[in-house]
């Protein structure tokens, strides 16, 4: 009975073609534009997360002065650390994967007749640990010319491609400022980050070559701290706050004239926003689909009015309410899925175009197709229903005489 | 079965009317297009129900088919007072039991003579093969094999008449009710058509009843009964020329 009721159902739409293709019109739309907004909200999500993680995964940032309080606050400054601090934080926390203190200037490097301005980043091998950066070619420091501040660098993929063009660079001489140094490293290259900076534009030296040759005083600008896996950052973040007010003699009740910034917990705010967002898009997106559920009950409506005599001639033999009810319900269904399934190769088309467009990952969500084509089914079901209810109700002889 | 012993203790009745009533609207308004019918029908008979335009004859007809219920009286079907049915019961009934030929035909636009035939088995969840075939034996029986891939539109009216004669007798109902079967064909094929009913009546014991105008076609019934204004007026027994 109902393998009859699913046939009659396409045979039913398969003879008003036109009719049909109108009224699953806009759950098609509505399918597609929220399978497209949720899938490219989910891949820029994931592109934001990724662009974080790329700054080094379980990462705090330790800096002087305070932390900035909303767009355009001011930030106190503090004294600058030293070099001891991160021995201590190192020594005296424990948990820890590795700490990299590090300072940075603007410098100019040249090459020949090559000239890059680009900035010296002084700090040690955790640098690389802790920003989770490897190697592409070359060597990491070693400890000798970590503590001697050996005039040697290690350059980020820009400088290397701007100074060196196809060249390879390693053991080349480099002026950096008034510093001339050997290259004996090239980072692997991290590309743009998603606030627009490029990340590959620095050179990586040791940070007592960085405060004795180009900075000319001890300070350490930022201490990188890595939490071990499994570790909570949390736990860490309070641990480090608690050994630098002691170290900077900060009196109870005083605030930090420091901060520790978690990037996990940018991480989360980040994603955070775009979900929202994602989610905002995604509801505007369902509201066409409740539109399109409209246009099937109003074709359903006229579809019953038109077929009043076939429904007198079913009940006439033996049709239950229920089975022209069924029949009804059915074709309504059948209608909304197939305008469901149109919706989601469209949708998932549109959307791996727009990813394209956009430059974000195309991330094929099957929940949210099964979602959407649940909802266009039950759309069919619900707007279906008062249609097909009206059908099912007919009274035989009225229906009989309608012409 | 609820048999009165003093008629016909031989055969028990198969449809009965105990003065049935049937009003339309209420108040100044009321129409009153029966107003009490006592009828019995046994097993096999074939009654023609005559009468003018507006007696009550297809109101009758509407409550015999179970497509309508009296206002006031019983209708009993086998001893079961039908008019005390639900809406779902009385479609089992029909289902079951009834067939029907209407004037208009009332088939199955752009649908194939076959499938209109299978349309009351699809209802009786017969399986395809035995629908199939079921089908095919009865547009056999009205004479139209080679006709059954063709919809309503390419068939005369005739043929069409012989469609859902076949749509109504592929149940082997036990009542067949025709209302005006041949109102739209023309003599020759009238007759054709009652000659078809009279032979399902004959060879297969189908109970008809039949409403008419034509006194032509209720010379094929056993029994004509006349309908005035809401009441039968006469009643008469014929040998049945058919």
């Amino acid at each position: 009975m109902l393998r009859e009721t699913v046939l009659l159902a396409f045979r039913e739409i398969r003879r008003n073609v036109l009719r049909s293709s109108l009224t699953i019109l806009g759950i098609v739309i509505g399918v597609a534009a929220v399978i497209t907004m949720v899938t490219l909200g989910g891949g820029a999500t994931a592109q934001v997360a990724s662009d974080i993680a790329k700054l080094g995964t379980n990462l705090l940032q330790v800096r002087p002065g305070q932390a900035r309080r909303g767009p355009g606050g001011t930030r106190s400054t503090g004294d600058m650390f030293k070099e001891d601090d991160a021995e201590a934080i190192a020594r005296e926390i424990s948990g820890l994967a590795a700490v990299a203190p590090t300072a940075s200037q603007t410098a100019q490097g040249i090459f020949g007749n090559k000239n890059w301005s680009t900035a010296a980043t002084g700090s040690t091998n955790s640098y690389l640990q802790v920003r989770d950066w490897p190697l592409e070619n070359g060597r990491p420091f070693t400890s000798g010319e970590l503590r001697a501040g050996k005039a040697v660098c290690i350059l980020g993929a820009t400088v290397r491609k701007e100074l060196f063009g196809g060249q390879n660079p390693i053991g080349a001489t480099i002026r950096l400022g008034n510093l001339s140094c050997q290259v004996i490293g090239v980072l692997e290259s991290k590309g743009q980050s998603s606030f627009g900076t490029d990340r590959d534009d620095f050179v990586l030296i040791p940070l007592r070559t960085l405060q004795r040759r180009i900075a000319g005083n001890t300070d350490v600008s930022t201490i990188y701290v890595s939490a071990r896996d499994g570790v909570s950052t949390k736990k860490i973040e309070q641990d480090v706050e608690r050994l630098m007010r002691e170290r900077r003699h900060i009196a109870s009740g005083k605030e930090d004239d420091f901060h520790v910034r978690d990037m996990q917990e940018l991480v989360s705010t980040m994603t955070g926003t775009t979900r929202v967002l994602t989610g905002l898009l995604g509801a505007v997106a369902a509201v066409s689909l409740l539109v399109g559920g409209i246009g099937i009950m109003n074709i359903m409506l006229v579809s019953v009015t038109e077929r009043t005599r076939e429904i007198g001639i079913r009940l006439a033999v033996g049709a239950l309410e229920r089975d022209v009810l069924m029949q009804f319900l059915v074709e309504a269904v059948v209608l909304s899925s197939f305008g469901g399934l149109i919706g989601i190769v469209l949708g998932v088309a549109a959307a791996a175009a727009g990813a394209r467009l956009l430059a974000v990952p195309f991330i094929f969500d099957p929940g949210i197709v099964a979602i959407s084509f649940a909802f266009s089914a039950a759309v069919g079901i619900i707007f279906g229903y008062f249609p097909a209810r009206q059908a099912g109700q007919m009274d035989p002889i009225e229906a009989l005489r309608h012409e | 079965m609820n048999t009165t012993p003093s008629e016909q203790t031989s055969k028990s009745p198969l449809i009965e009317l105990k003065g049935v009533a049937k009003v339309y609207g209420t108040g100044l308004a009321a129409m009153h297009a029966l107003r009490g019918i006592d009828l019995r029908i046994d097993q096999g008979e074939f009654v023609a129900v005559m009468g003018p335009s507006g007696s009550g004859k297809s109101t009758c007809m509407n409550i015999l088919g179970c497509l309508d219920t009296p206002s006031a009286g019983a209708y009993l079907f086998e001893g079961v007072d039908a008019g005390k049915l639900s809406r779902d019961q009385r479609a089992l009934l029909r289902r079951n039991y009834l067939g029907f030929v209407f004037q208009g035909f009332n088939l199955l636009n752009r649908t194939s003579a076959l499938e209109n035939v299978e349309l009351p088995l699809i209802y009786r969840g017969t399986p395809t093969g035995e629908r199939r075939a079921c089908a095919l034996r009865a547009l056999e029986a009205v004479g139209l094999i080679g006709w059954e891939t063709h919809t309503p539109s390419e068939l005369s009216g005739g043929q069409q008449q012989r469609v859902a004669i076949a749509r109504a007798i592929v149940t082997n109902p036990k009542v067949l009710l025709a209302d005006e079967p041949t109102g739209n064909l023309d003599s020759a094929r009238s007759r054709e058509i009652m000659e078809v009913l009279a032979a399902f009546n004959s060879e297969r014991g189908i109970t008809i009843a039949l409403v008419t105008h034509d006194a032509d076609m209720a010379a094929y019934a056993k029994r004509i009964i006349r309908f005035l204004d809401g009441i039968i007026d006469s009643e008469e027994q014929n040998g049945g020329t058919a």
